[in-house]
């Protein structure tokens, strides 16, 4: 009980703080100072009409790449920490027939969404982790829907592993073009795609960077449920 | 007067730190920090709002003046994924905690009295 009174009476203390500080900061006024910069120059420097992803890919790529990487140790940690020498599914009741063929029906039309989305990252919202999560959900319904069904594993991994690497390989070829590192080489060397921004076909290398993205977050989160749903089998 | 959206993504932050600093459960501690994250990218992406103006995606109707700040959703889309990333690392060390010790309790897990 004092424990709780003492929580309380010292989160109400820092919530106090918080609003004194952010009393300052005006709701909806404009503050913009660099995100001007973007928004004014995105079209012509990227070739992106969504300023967010030009700015999570092109501007501020660095971010993405920690970003990708984090995710990556995220998925590599929960294997390490999970990892058995025998493990199963260990599900009991079966779905019902609804379910199921619901499940199968759909899972199509969920990965097509989830590629729509990351492929169309430089033209509506979206974007690799969106789209990549969109299509675990898939594997997610798959997973739940079916005692037995498990990811192929080979496959996965190895397409997990190769689409990091094509990224850093995007990046390298940027540098070997342009002089740094995730340089945009389609858009500033090449021009391809000058004449028909805001069409699929432009955008730099975002498509090219969120399809790679979307594919290894999709992996990614994939295998961070299977060996989340996988227990142990005792002999 | 402070704003709704900022008096919430506080609100949220705080409900978020009461359930860390109160629950003995884990699970529900990381339920804590997961209303704590929210709560922040809601702070984050109600500061880049500007009243009035429409999604950083341009097009024939939206010109750049007519667009919200476009970096804070940026990085919130970066804090989402670094979120979900810690989530999932803290919830398979729960599984294995639960394995070890039966228990889920933070009080009963003995190398975390404290």
């Amino acid at each position: 009980m004092l424990k709780r009174a003492l929580a309380i009476v010292a989160i109400l203390i820092i919530g106090y703080w918080l609003a004194q500080g952010l009393s300052q900061v005006p709701f909806g006024q404009d503050k913009m100072l660099v995100g001007k910069y973007y928004l004014e120059h995105v079209k012509e420097q990227t070739g992106a009409v969504n300023a967010v992803t030009a700015v999570v890919v092109n501007y501020r790529g660095f971010d993405t790449l920690g970003e990708v990487t984090v995710l990556f140790i995220a998925s590599t940690g929960v294997g390490a920490l999970l990892w058995r020498k025998k493990r199963k599914r260990t599900a009991k009741t079966k779905g019902s027939v609804v379910l199921t063929t619901g499940s199968k029906l759909l899972f199509p039309f969920i990965m097509l969404f989830g590629m729509y989305i990351f492929i169309h990252g430089h033209l509506t919202p979206g974007g690799g982790f969106p789209g990549g999560a969109t299509i675990a959900t898939a594997f997610l319904l798959m997973y739940m829907a079916f005692t037995i069904y498990e990811i192929p594993h080979k496959g996965f991994e190895v397409t997990e592993g190769f689409a990091g690497m094509g990224y850093v390989l995007v990046g390298l070829i940027g540098l070997a073009i342009g002089g740094y590192f995730l340089f945009d080489w389609i858009w500033q060397t090449w021009h391809l795609g000058t004449s028909n921004v805001g069409r699929l076909f432009s955008g730099g290398f975002i498509p090219v960077i969120y399809t790679i993205i979307g594919i290894k977050v999709g992996t990614e989160l994939s295998g961070i449920i299977d060996n989340m749903l996988k227990e142990e089998v005792k002999e | 007067m402070i704003s709704a959206y900022y008096f919430g993504a506080i609100a949220l932050i705080l409900i978020g730190l009461y359930a860390v600093l109160v629950k003995k459960n884990l699970l529900k501690i990381l339920i804590g920090l997961s209303i704590m994250e929210t709560g922040v990218n809601l702070l984050l992406i109600s500061i880049g709002y500007v009243s009035g103006k429409s999604a950083p995606i341009l097009s024939e109707s939206i010109t750049p003046s007519q667009a919200v700040d476009p970096i804070p959703q940026a990085l919130v889309l970066t804090a989402i994924v670094i979120g979900v990333a810690t989530t999932a690392m803290a919830l398979s060390v729960a599984i294995i905690l639960y394995e070890k010790y039966g228990t889920l309790n933070i009080e009963e897990v003995r190398r975390l009295r404290g």
